[in-house]
């Protein structure tokens, strides 16, 4: 069975072109593109090719673009580096709804090596709060990192103003756009971000793929260092097929950016529209806009994430959840926490993700299915209107 | 995607025993909203204690919801000495096993039987027994040393998946890892350094988050409530953090130029008193 995949935040299908334009490169044109050969070359060339076109879809120069392993590596390039160049500096400003390729990270430096991590707080719809920005960027701030677009609720936060104001008091901005390239059009050379990280496979190229935009006379140190390679801002040896596929993807997202604002976004309003009128005490997580136009992240009172998934998938539907049941802690998302949703919504949230492969048959079938799952396992809770804010109340010393 | 068994797949795609039992000898309740999982119980005995009748309700995962429905059916027609010798294993093997992770899932079926049990016989609830050890989850360090000595527990991972304990802020991890060397004899890991110290033991008695939450629930409604009714206006309780409380103004409150003032003097003020010097009050 074909799954009906709304977990496109998670992980996108490779586009059949991109996999079409990837696959002489797993076979005949092995070459390495730095070998002095004319074999070589023609695979130099055609990763040559690959960067124009993810400068293209980020509206910088081909140059700026490091090609890297993912995301995560380009999150942790680019904050490191920024630790390297400022050596006098101690502070790093980031949010505390950040992905965590970021969280994780500033964590473990405040931890081994005392960082002072300022982990900025977002209003009831997922905002950050200018004034505190601003205050938060002391002199001894080396890095400000503030993600493009929330990978959970698709909440876009002003990525132009904020790296403004931090070039303003000379501090280097970095963003995690992971979520946002190919959604959101963007042209860095018009902004003061100095760097930016992307993720192949969140735009429908291949896993283990990624880039580090790096803007001309940024300073910068390596976090892998050996040969030549993208000139010596990050060792080893290209991923050509994959990354030749990331270009081919990334030309893709620039002819479906119009789509994608429009056929999809109608597409995910209708969802959550349809998802919220038919079920009685569901919510909207985040603000309505600015947001992604793939992603809704909807709560459902009194029932719990996991098990709204596992029923959905029963029926082939892929979504995720920020219930703490369905990720293995203990705690829901740090993301609708820090947003304050209380308890009781937070438990019961579904992420749903869309992408330019939805159709508008799967949405009727969630729009179907969905509301008579919420209603069977809102017949086993023990909770409802009635009794739920007396429910959450401890009866086990819990 | 989480490993389940086939019978726990079934047990939570069609739960057996769901429901109420109007008049039931007696109810078990466990667990809450904000913890993320809780399950109520309700059994019904002939003369002899056997159950004839027992039906659940569940908020939680599928593997609470399928944890819930094997407990019913195994106490069914069992005296309730017989249905008290289920262990939270028992419940885990009747499923094909749980993923480890999922463990608390069998133990807060076994902790609502009891708890039913104790609500038939008429017996008290008991008092929160000992310390309190994770404030998040408020688990004592009874629970865990009962999770330990019946599950074979060795490391505060395993600790975490069978009571929750140490499952949030995991501040309370070298204690647990205090409490797993008394209890086995086995020392730390070499490799879980512990360079801090660890926290005093405060004055007063310490409150689990939830038993705080449930006080802040209980002063906003016999103080602060009549207080801002009296002016037309309302609160309601959105979330605590610790000590820091949300609260929505309503009513006249939204558009009085005064509502700022109400919060730190009264609410926060009132609340200050009642539960705790440090809290502090928020619109959110």
């Amino acid at each position: 069975m074909k799954p009906i995949y709304l977990d496109n935040n998670a992980t996108t299908q490779v586009d059949p072109l991109v996999l079409e334009e990837m696959l002489p490169y797993f076979s005949e044109l092995y070459a390495n593109p730095s070998s002095m050969h004319t074999f070589g070359g023609q695979v130099g060339g055609k990763l040559r090719q690959a960067r124009s076109r993810v400068a293209a879809l980020l509206g910088c120069a081909p140059d700026e673009v490091v090609f890297t392993a993912c995301g995560t590596e380009s999150d942790n390039t680019a904050i490191r580096s920024a630790l390297t160049v400022r050596p006098d500096r101690r502070r790093i400003v980031t949010t505390k709804v950040e992905h965590p390729a970021i969280l994780g990270l500033v964590e473990h430096l405040k931890k081994t090596e005392g960082y002072d991590v300022v982990l900025l707080p977002v209003d009831g719809e997922g905002n950050l709060d200018l004034a505190a920005y601003k205050a938060a960027l002391t002199p001894d701030t080396a890095i400000v990192s503030v993600m493009w677009a929330n990978n959970e609720t698709g909440v876009v936060f002003p990525i132009p103003e904020l790296s403004a104001i931090a070039r303003e008091r000379g501090i280097l901005f970095h963003t995690d756009a992971v979520q946002a390239v190919g959604k959101i059009p963007m042209k860095l050379s018009e902004t003061a971000v100095d760097m930016l990280s992307l993720s192949g496979h969140k735009l429908h190229a291949s896993k283990g793929v990624g880039a580090l935009y790096v803007r001309k006379g940024t300073p910068f140190a390596p976090l892998l260092i050996g040969g030549h390679q993208e000139r010596g801002m990050r060792s080893g040896t290209e991923n050509t097929p994959g990354l030749i596929g990331l270009g081919k993807a990334c030309e893709l997202a620039q002819t479906h950016m119009a789509e994608e604002n429009s056929r999809v976004r109608a597409l995910r309003d209708r969802l959550e529209q349809g998802l919220l009128a038919a079920v009685p005490n569901s919510k909207l997580n985040g603000a309505k806009e600015p947001r992604l136009p793939n992603t809704s992240n909807i709560s459902f009172k009194f029932v719990e994430g996991e098990a709204i998934l596992l029923r959905l998938d029963q029926l082939g539907i892929c979504a995720s959840s920020g219930s703490a049941c369905s990720s293995g802690s203990l705690e829901p998302s740090h993301v609708l926490r820090a947003m304050g949703v209380p308890f009781t919504f937070a438990h019961g949230s579904i992420r749903f993700s869309l992408s330019r492969t939805t159709t508008d048959a799967e949405i009727d079938l969630v729009l179907t299915e969905l509301p008579k799952i919420i209603d069977t396992l809102r017949k086993i809770s023990p909770f409802n209107e009635q009794n739920a804010m007396e429910e959450e109340k401890p009866a086990c010393g819990c | 995607m989480w490993d389940y068994t086939d019978k726990v797949r079934e047990h939570f795609l069609e739960p057996r025993n769901v429901g109420s039992i109007e008049n039931a000898d007696g109810v078990g309740e466990v667990g809450s909203i904000a913890c993320g999982d809780a399950l109520k119980l309700f059994l019904k005995v002939d003369e002899n204690e056997r159950i004839v009748e027992v039906k659940f309700q569940t908020f939680g995962c599928a593997s609470a919801i399928a944890s819930s429905s094997a407990l019913t059916e195994m106490v069914k027609g069992k005296t309730l000495d017989e249905a008290l010798t289920i262990s939270n294993q028992d419940i885990a093997d009747y499923l094909g096993g749980l993923p480890k992770e999922k463990m608390h899932c069998s133990v807060m079926g076994r902790e609502a039987l009891e708890a039913a049990v104790r609500n038939l016989r008429g017996e008290a609830a008991p008092e929160v027994e000992g310390e309190i050890v994770c404030e998040c989850f408020g688990v004592t360090d009874v629970q865990i040393r009962r999770a330990i000595a019946e599950n074979h527990l060795t490391t505060v991972d395993d600790v975490t998946a069978f009571t929750k304990a140490g499952g949030g802020c995991a501040k309370c991890h070298e204690r647990i890892q205090e409490i797993l060397t008394e209890a086995t004899g086995t020392p730390a890991p070499a490799s879980a350094s512990s360079p801090a110290p660890a926290p005093k033991p405060e004055e007063k008695p310490r409150m689990t988050n939830m038993q705080r939450i449930q006080l802040i629930e209980k002063v906003i409604e016999e103080d602060v409530r009549p207080m801002l009714m009296a002016d037309g206006g309302n609160i309601e309780l959105v979330d605590v953090d610790r000590t820091t409380v949300f609260v929505k103004l309503q009513g006249r409150c939204t558009s009085c130029p005064s509502s700022g003032i109400t919060l730190r003097t009264g609410v926060e003020a009132v609340l200050r008193e009642k539960v705790d010097p440090a809290i502090q009050v928020k619109e959110g």
